[in-house]
């Protein structure tokens, strides 16, 4: 099955660099796993603060400065993960440095 | 429940049982029987709606087939076939493909029959489950939120009908279908694996099988409401799914566990309340009227369950229990023993409210001052707040060390915090014995 990972963390955390995550052996478990092939795609993605919501009410086309709702986490990146059923994935998704760095990782699955 | 309930009757008469002989295999039949007939249906058409639906169309042409041509002697044979082909039929009409048909058709044909002993295909070397087991595992999912995991536990291996679960867990009865439909739809959407979990995650999964399965029996043990049958028969499921777990997996000694533990709560289940429907406390209990019989099986069980290893939680639990059940009088009970293994449970399980219970333990072990000093720590530290258990317990300890006065604020205190108007009343008459 497919899952998107939403990979979700702390408005106010740190916020490690993607090289100081590849050097923590503590994520090599995840990084292998997105190296063999069980991660095919994903973003990083620039923080909230730079997000711009899109709603539409009748004809008009609402904007909102900021992410879709106030709240303690922000989607800071999406992976895709093909996995064989949900256990895996939560195997995978614990493995996701944001899942033990104070954050959360949300598993979808994707409409198929 | 979702039939009219009988006892006994092996159901492997012949044809010339008269109209009531049927029904009551049948019903006898749906008891033991329902979750093996759908969690096969399950497995092999992998939807759990067509499932539940063959297995209610089996159960309901039972009824006719059987007073025709005799109860068939391997009546859970019968309706797993029935139910099997009934789903055939609708998968066709569906006009669902070829190669899942044969699967289905295939799969169905090869089923170990179920002759309604309750062995079934337990775990062996090759790995082989019973298929009651792969529904338990997947009811009880944490991905699943807990209020779902019990619902559908009930619905689909107990058999009780959406009605009755909504009226036990006071919801309407729209709510629960929709509960338990958004539930079924998350499994199939998000790839819930009907399956018993592999060894890595056998322990924890367990541990959250056994959770659901006290909850169930808790929500029917917890103090008295206006459904009082329902909730006995909560009681019942529960045992009844403990003591299927129990044959399903015998070498997990806290399954045993809880089946212990449940054999001895229910054992008291009566002498609980008294005929107004007020709680009576465990001192005041008539032990007489204790059930024996499942005192006599829980502590056989549980000394079994306790030759294996380091206990866990619900094996402490159910020491705890036994303890109580087999003192002969109040006065005799072994406080120190209790207290002992509430230490270890503190270990284990380090909730506050097991704090609290060990607190009690101990004043009743070594002094009420001993507890008191416990209760103290909990309130210093806050997180029982609110809780009316808390108060409750200071004021009783209290009571114990002749502290009237305190004890009388105490009891002012938990009365402004119970919601239960049984317990209320309880606390009340315990209040006025202090004024």
């Amino acid at each position: 099955m497919k899952y998107a990972f939403f990979i979700c963390v702390p408005v106010d955390g740190p916020g490690a660099s993607p090289e100081e995550v590849m050097a923590d052996p503590r994520f090599a478990a995840y990084i292998e796993a997105a190296r063999a092939g069980a991660v095919t795609g994903g973003a990083r993605l620039r923080p909230a603060s730079d997000a711009t919501t899109v709603r539409v009410a009748g004809d008009e086309v609402l904007l909102t400065d900021g992410p879709f709702a106030e709240a303690k986490e922000y989607v800071a990146g999406i992976d895709f993960v093909e996995a064989a059923d949900l256990d895996e994935a939560i195997a995978l998704a614990a493995e996701h440095p944001a899942a033990a760095g104070g954050g959360s990782v949300e598993v979808r699955p994707v409409w198929e | 429940m979702g039939v009219s309930s009988a006892d006994g009757g092996g159901g492997a008469t012949g044809g010339d049982g008269g109209a009531e002989a049927v029904e009551r295999a049948v019903a006898d039949a749906f008891r033991r029987e329902w979750g093996q007939v759908v969690a096969t249906l399950i497995r092999v058409t992998g939807d759990w709606d067509l499932a539940e639906e063959c297995a209610q169309d089996a159960f309901a042409g039972a009824l006719d087939r059987w007073r025709r041509d005799g109860v068939p002697r391997r009546p859970g044979a019968w309706l797993t076939t029935t139910a099997r082909n009934r789903a055939l039929d609708v998968l066709r009409r569906e006009a669902v493909g070829a190669a899942k048909l044969r699967e289905v058709a295939v799969l169905g044909r090869d089923e170990p029959s179920y002759d309604g002993t309750g062995s079934g295909n337990s775990p062996d070397d090759s790995g082989v489950h019973d298929d009651r087991l792969r529904l338990i595992f997947t009811c009880c999912h944490p991905a699943l939120p807990v209020e779902a995991r019990v619902a559908l536990t009930l619905r689909t291996l107990a058999g009780l009908t959406t009605a009755e679960i909504a009226r036990a867990f006071l919801v309407s009865e729209t709510t629960m279908a929709a509960r338990l439909t958004r539930a079924k739809h998350k499994i199939r959407n998000a790839g819930i694996p009907y399956r018993v979990p592999p060894a890595h995650l056998l322990p924890e999964r367990t541990g959250g099988v056994l959770a659901v399965l006290y909850l169930l029996f808790n929500e029917g043990y917890a103090a008295t409401s206006g459904t009082e049958r329902l909730r006995a028969e909560l009681c019942a499921e529960a045992l009844r799914l403990a003591r299927l777990l129990a044959r399903l997996m015998p070498d997990e000694p806290e399954v045993l566990g809880l089946l212990a533990l449940l054999l001895l709560h229910d054992a008291r289940r009566a002498t609980r309340t008294d005929a107004a429907g007020d709680p009576v406390g465990l001192e005041d209990q008539d032990r007489a009227a204790w059930d024996r019989t499942a005192i006599d099986e829980g502590t056989v069980l549980l000394e079994t369950a306790l030759r294996r290893g380091r206990p866990g939680p619900y094996r402490i639990q159910a020491a705890i229990a036994a303890c109580h059940a087999t003192a002969v009088t109040a006065a005799e009970t072994d406080w120190a023993d209790i207290a002992a293994l509430y230490g270890e449970l503190v270990r284990q399980v380090p909730s506050p409210v097991v704090r609290l219970n060990r607190a009690f333990a101990v004043g009743m072990a070594r002094g009420p001052e001993a507890g008191l000093a416990l209760v103290a720590e909990l309130e210093r530290e806050g997180t029982l707040d609110g809780y009316h258990l808390l108060p409750a317990t200071r004021a009783d300890l209290l009571r114990r060390a002749g502290r009237r006065d305190e004890a009388a604020v105490a009891y002012g205190r938990a009365l402004g915090l119970v919601g239960n108007e049984a317990e209320r009343r309880f606390l009340r008459k315990r209040s006025a014995e202090c004024g």
